[in-house]
C-alpha cells in the first residue's frame, strides 16, 4: 500500500470519508514540532490517522534498518494519546518524497531524537480533540473526562466511548495550542517491552528486502567496476560474455562494463567470460604503506583548532611526566549482509525505482537527474534493508541501475557482489591521531593533545580560502571529552587518498572513542592510578557519565580477582545525547585475544522500547568489536587486497562476549541508539588487554605481538 | 541449459536452467522464492542455508544437479501456514534485527534441533558458527535456540 500526500491537498485535521481523524503535523530541523496547522503553506512531514474502527495508524519518514524505529515511533505517539497498543501500526513511506518538507534520511542516530517532541505533541493534541469530541457529545464538562486504553470515560458515570466512535466528530474540531503532556512517571507504554512490529516478517521469509525485487520483464545486471579507484575502461572484449546463455547485453557506461542478463547466475557466468583491460590511472602505485606515511607525516604539522582550554604546550614542558603516542585505525568497509542493490524502471514519461536505502530523498533526487525527469515522477520504493551502518546513504548503486534501465529501457535489477561490496565501497577513513599528554606530580592528567590526521567522512575541512578547518564529523567524540584536564587541545587535519570514504557507524566517534579511551588509560598508568578512579575523578562535574561509569564499574564487579591471563577494561562515551560505559573482561592466551562478557552501563534518557535499547547496545558491541579485533582493509596496487569474508571476517557466534546491558534511568529527553554503542568497546578491550599483559595496543585491529 | 525435477517445500519443480546454476539462484530466480538469502557466494556466511533431505546446506555452494530428485526445503517451508515453535522462539527472543541473514540461521537452527531436541550449548556453536550476522543477533539467537528446545543456556563459559 502506498500513499501519495499532496501539500496542497492537505488540511490541517481532516475527516477523510471514512478514516476518521487525520493530523498532520510538522518536524522541524531538530527536535522541536514546528506546528500543527492548517492551509495551502502548510506542509506536514508526518501524519497520524485514528480510523473509525480505532485503528491508530502513524505515517513517518524514518527507514526501518533493524533498530526497530517502526515500533518505536508508534509508541510515542501511543503513550501521549493513551491508544490501545494493540490497535496502533505504522504506514510504510510514501512513495514520492520529493512532496516531503524534510529530506527523508535515516542516519545519525536521529530517528527517535528528531521525532521525540512532535510525536508527543500530535499524540497529546488528537487525545484532547479525542476528550472534547465525546465532552460535547455526552455535554458534560470535559474535565470530567479521561483517558484510557483507546476510550474516553466520563468519570462520574463510567461511560464510555472508543476512539473509533469519536474520531469523525473531533475532526471537526480545532487542534489546541499547547495540549499538556504527560510526566515521564505516567507513561506505561513508554519503557515496557513491545515486540517489534517487523520482526514476524523477518521469521518467515516474507520481508521483501531489496535483492528480493522482482518486477515482470526484469533483468538482472552485474557490473565490472575498475579495480584501481580512479581508472577506467581501456577495451572491453565481450563476445564471449555474450555468448552465455542468458546473456542480453554488455554495456559499457560510467561505472564500468554491465553484464545484463536474464537472472542472476547468467549475468555473473557472463562476467566471468568477460574481458577488460583498465588503464588504472594516477592511483596504481598507492599502498597502505604510502597512505600511512602521508598521514604520518602530516601528523607533525599544526591542524585546524576545534578546542583549546589552557595552555598545553607550557604544561606538556613543564609536567614531570609527559607521553607523545600515535594512534592508527585502518580503513574499514560496511559490509552489510545484503551487498548492495537496485532495481529501477525508466520510461520516457516517468520511472520507479526499488532500493534499501537509507536516504530515500537523495536517492529519489539523483534517480530523477539522470532519468532527465522531475523528482516527483520517479515513484520510490524504500525495501526492507539489509544493514545501513552509513553505506546505504551513498547513491552508487542507484546511478548503476537507473543509467542501465535508460540505456536499455528494460527493468534492472543490479546487483552487487559480495566482492563488488567489499572492494568498492566508501570506507570509515584510515587515520593517524597523534596523542600528548602529560600527568601533574600527584599523578593527576594535566594535559591533553589529540591531532587528528584523516578523511573528511562527509566532506568539509578545508576554510574558503583554503586554510585548514575544522571537520566536525572527524572531531567528532573527541572534541567533547568530558573529563577535566585544565589543558586541552584538539585538532584535525584533512587530508585526501586514493580511497574514497563514508560515514561508518557513529563516524568520527567510531574512532575518537578508541583512541581518547585508551588514551585516558595510558595518562592514568602514568600516573599510577586506577582507570575507573581518574574518571571518577575526572568526570566529576558530568553526572551522567559518571553514572554510567559507576553502574558499569559497580555491575562488572570492577576491582574483584579474575583467574590469571584474564583482566578488565573499561571505556565511557557519549554522542547523540546517549552515555555508554563498557567494562569488558578478556582473556589473552598465546597472544590471542578473547573477550568473554561485556558489561555495558547505558542512560538514554527516557527510555522507549527497553528490549530494542539492550539489542541496539548488543549489536552495536558485536560490530565495534568485529572492527577492533578482526577489519582491516587494506590497499596495494591503488586497489582493495580484501574481497569476502573469507579475507574481512566478521565476528561470529562462538567469539560473541556475553552482553549484560544495565539502564541507568533518566527522564531527560531521549538519546540515539543506533550508534553509540559502538564507540567504547574497542578502547574497553584494549584497555583489558593493557591490565592483562602490559602491552599498549594503540592501532586497530588489536593485535598482541609475541 | 538443462532440466532437473525437484521437490521444494513439498511440491515437485521442474526447472530447466544450466548445469552450474547453484541451487541458491535456481531458488531465487527460477522459483522466486526469494527468503533464501545471497550474502556471499562462497560458502561463508551460511545466509544462504536450506534442507537438503532435511541436512542443512549452503544453497550458493550446491549445484542444480545435486540437488535433483531430493527434497529441498527453503524459508518458506519451514512451517505450514502458522509459524512454528522455532520461529515463535525467535520471535520471543526478539532476534532480527535487518533480518537478512536470519532465513539461514531459522534453517541451520531447525536442522540442529531435529537431530539434537535438546542441544547443548557446544551443539549449538557447531551448528551456527558458519552463519555471520552483522548486526551481531548471536546470543539472541542462542537463547532462542534453547527457549525452542526447552533447555537453558550453560551459566558458566562454554
Amino acid at each position: 500500500m502506498t500513499h501519495t500526500f499532496s501539500r496542497r491537498d492537505f488540511i490541517r485535521t481532516s475527516a477523510l470519508a471514512s478514516t476518521g481523524l487525520l493530523i498532520g503535523f510538522r518536524f522541524g530541523d531538530a527536535t522541536e514540532l514546528e506546528e500543527i496547522g492548517a492551509g495551502s503553506d502548510f506542509a506536514p512531514n508526518a501524519y497520524l490517522r485514528i480510523g473509525t474502527d480505532g485503528t491508530l495508524t502513524l505515517f513517518a519518514d524514518h527507514v526501518e534498518l533493524g533498530q526497530g524505529i517502526m515500533t518505536a515511533l508508534p509508541m510515542i505517539v501511543a503513550e501521549e494519546l493513551d491508544a490501545d497498543w494493540s490497535k496502533v501500526r505504522i504506514e510504510r513511506m510514501p512513495d514520492d518524497p520529493s512532496a516531503w518538507p524534510r529530506p527523508i534520511m535515516t542516519v545519525g542516530s536521529n530517528s527517535v531524537r528528531g521525532s521525540w517532541q512532535p510525536l508527543r505533541r500530535a499524540g497529546a493534541t488528537a487525545r484532547e480533540m479525542l476528550i472534547s469530541a465525546a465532552a460535547d457529545e455526552w455535554k458534560v464538562d470535559r474535565s470530567t473526562c479521561r483517558t484510557e486504553k483507546g476510550s474516553v470515560i466520563h468519570t462520574p458515570t463510567g461511560r464510555r466511548a472508543s476512539y473509533g466512535s469519536l474520531a469523525t466528530a473531533a475532526s471537526t474540531l480545532t487542534p489546541p495550542q499547547s495540549p499538556p503532556l504527560k510526566d515521564p512517571k505516567d507513561f506505561h507504554i513508554l519503557g515496557t517491552p513491545k515486540a517489534r512490529v517487523d520482526i514476524p516478517s523477518k521469521v518467515n521469509g516474507t520481508a521483501q528486502f531489496g535483492i528480493d525485487v522482482r518486477i515482470p520483464g526484469m533483468l538482472v545486471a552485474t557490473v565490472v567496476r575498475p579495480p584501481v579507484f580512479g581508472g577506467r575502461v581501456k577495451s572491453v572484449s565481450s563476445a564471449a560474455a555474450k555468448a552465455v546463455a542468458g546473456v542480453k547485453d554488455v554495456v559499457q557506461f560510467e561505472s564500468g562494463v554491465a553484464v545484463i542478463a536474464t537472472d542472476t547466475w547468467s549475468a555473473l557466468k557472463g562476467r566471468q567470460a568477460l574481458k577488460v583491460e583498465w588503464n588504472d590511472g594516477v592511483n596504481a602505485g598507492t599502498t597502505s604503506a604510502e597512505i600511512r606515511s602521508d598521514f604520518t607525516r602530516l601528523a607533525g604539522t599544526s591542524g585546524a583548532v576545534a578546542r583549546n582550554e589552557g595552555n598545553v604546550e607550557s604544561a606538556l614542558s613543564t609536567a614531570p611526566n609527559t607521553l607523545t603516542v600515535d594512534y592508527e585505525l585502518p580503513f574499514a568497509a560496511h559490509a552489510t549482509m545484503e551487498p548492495m542493490n537496485c532495481t529501477a524502471h525508466v520510461r520516457a514519461d516517468g520511472a520507479d525505482v526499488w532500493a534499501p536505502t537509507q536516504a530515500p530523498t537523495n536517492f529519489q533526487r539523483m534517480a530523477a537527474q539522470i532519468a532527465g525527469l522531475k523528482p516527483s515522477d520517479v515513484r520510490f520504493h524504500v525495501t526492507m534493508v539489509g544493514g545501513g551502518f552509513g553505506r546505504r546513504s551513498r547513491t552508487d548503486v542507484l546511478e548503476d541501475a537507473v543509467r542501465l534501465s535508460k540505456l536499455t529501457g528494460a527493468p534492472i535489477k543490479v546487483m552487487w557482489t559480495r566482492e563488488d561490496d567489499m572492494q568498492h565501497d566508501f570506507y570509515r577513513p584510515f587515520g593517524i591521531h597523534r596523542m600528548q599528554g602529560a600527568v601533574g606530580a600527584d599523578g593527576w592528567p594535566v594535559a591533553w593533545m589529540h591531532r587528528i590526521v584523516t578523511q573528511a567522512a562527509l566532506g568539509g575541512g578545508r576554510g574558503a580560502n583554503g586554510a585548514p578547518a575544522v571537520n566536525f564529523d572527524a572531531v567528532g567524540g573527541a572534541v567533547e571529552l568530558p573529563y577535566a584536564i585544565p589543558n586541552l587541545r584538539v585538532e584535525n587535519i584533512i587530508t585526501a587518498s586514493a580511497v574514497p570514504v563514508a560515514p561508518w557507524r557513529s563516524v568520527g566517534h567510531s574512532q575518537n572513542g578508541f583512541v581518547t579511551e585508551a588514551f585516558l588509560d595510558e595518562l592514568a598508568a602514568a600516573g599510577k592510578k586506577d582507570p575507573v578512579e581518574v574518571r571518577r575523578r575526572l568526570l566529576a562535574k558530568s553526572p551522567r557519565h559518571l553514572g554510567v561509569l559507576e553502574l558499569a564499574a559497580n555491575k562488572a564487579g570492577w576491582g574483584t580477582p579474575l583467574p590469571a591471563g584474564s583482566a578488565r577494561g573499561v571505556a565511557v562515551h557519549a554522542m547523540s545525547g546517549t552515555y555508554v560505559a563498557q567494562v569488558a573482561e578478556v582473556t589473552v592466551e598465546k597472544n590471542q585475544i578473547k573477550v568473554n562478557r561485556v558489561v555495558c552501563a547505558v542512560d538514554c534518557g527516557v527510555v522507549i522500547n527497553p528490549d530494542t535499547v539492550a539489542a541496539q547496545m548488543e549489536g552495536a558491541i558485536v560490530y565495534g568489536l568485529t572492527c577492533a579485533l578482526k577489519n582491516e582493509i587494506t590497499i596495494a596496487g591503488g586497489r582493495v587486497e580484501q574481497a569476502n569474508f573469507n579475507t574481512y571476517p566478521m565476528l561470529r557466534l562462538t567469539e560473541t562476549p556475553r552482553v549484560e546491558v544495565h539502564l541507568v534511568p533518566s527522564t531527560e529527553a531521549p538519546g540515539g541508539m543506533g550508534e553509540p554503542g559502538v564507540p567504547p568497546i574497542a578502547a574497553a578491550v584494549a584497555n583489558a588487554v593493557f591490565a592483562a599483559t602490559g602491552k599498549r595496543l594503540r592501532k586497530l585491529p588489536l593485535r598482541v605481538s609475541a | 541449459m538443462a532440466s532437473y525435477t525437484l521437490t521444494v517445500n513439498g511440491k515437485r519443480a521442474s526447472v530447466d536452467v544450466a548445469p552450474d546454476t547453484p541451487l541458491l539462484w535456481v531458488l531465487r530466480d527460477t522459483l522466486g522464492l526469494t527468503g533464501t538469502k545471497y550474502g556471499c557466494g562462497i560458502g561463508q556466511c551460511s545466509a544462504c542455508a536450506v534442507h537438503i533431505d532435511g541436512e542443512p546446506m549452503r544453497s550458493c555452494r550446491v549445484r542444480i544437479g545435486a540437488a535433483a530428485d531430493r527434497h529441498v526445503t527453503t524459508i518458506e517451508g519451514l512451517s505450514s501456514g502458522t509459524l512454528n515453535a522455532l520461529q515463535q522462539a525467535w520471535i520471543a527472543e526478539q532476534v532480527p534485527q535487518c533480518g537478512y541473514c536470519q532465513s539461514g540461521q531459522l534453517m541451520a537452527a531447525s536442522a540442529l534441533l531435529a537431530a539434537k531436541p535438546k542441544p547443548t550449548d557446544a551443539e549449538i556453536d557447531a551448528a551456527m558458527n558458519s552463519h555471520i550476522c552483522r548486526c551481531g543477533t548471536y546470543e539472541r539467537i542462542r537463547r532462542a535456540i534453547h527457549r525452542a528446545a526447552g533447555t537453558t543456556r550453560a551459566e558458566a563459559g562454554r
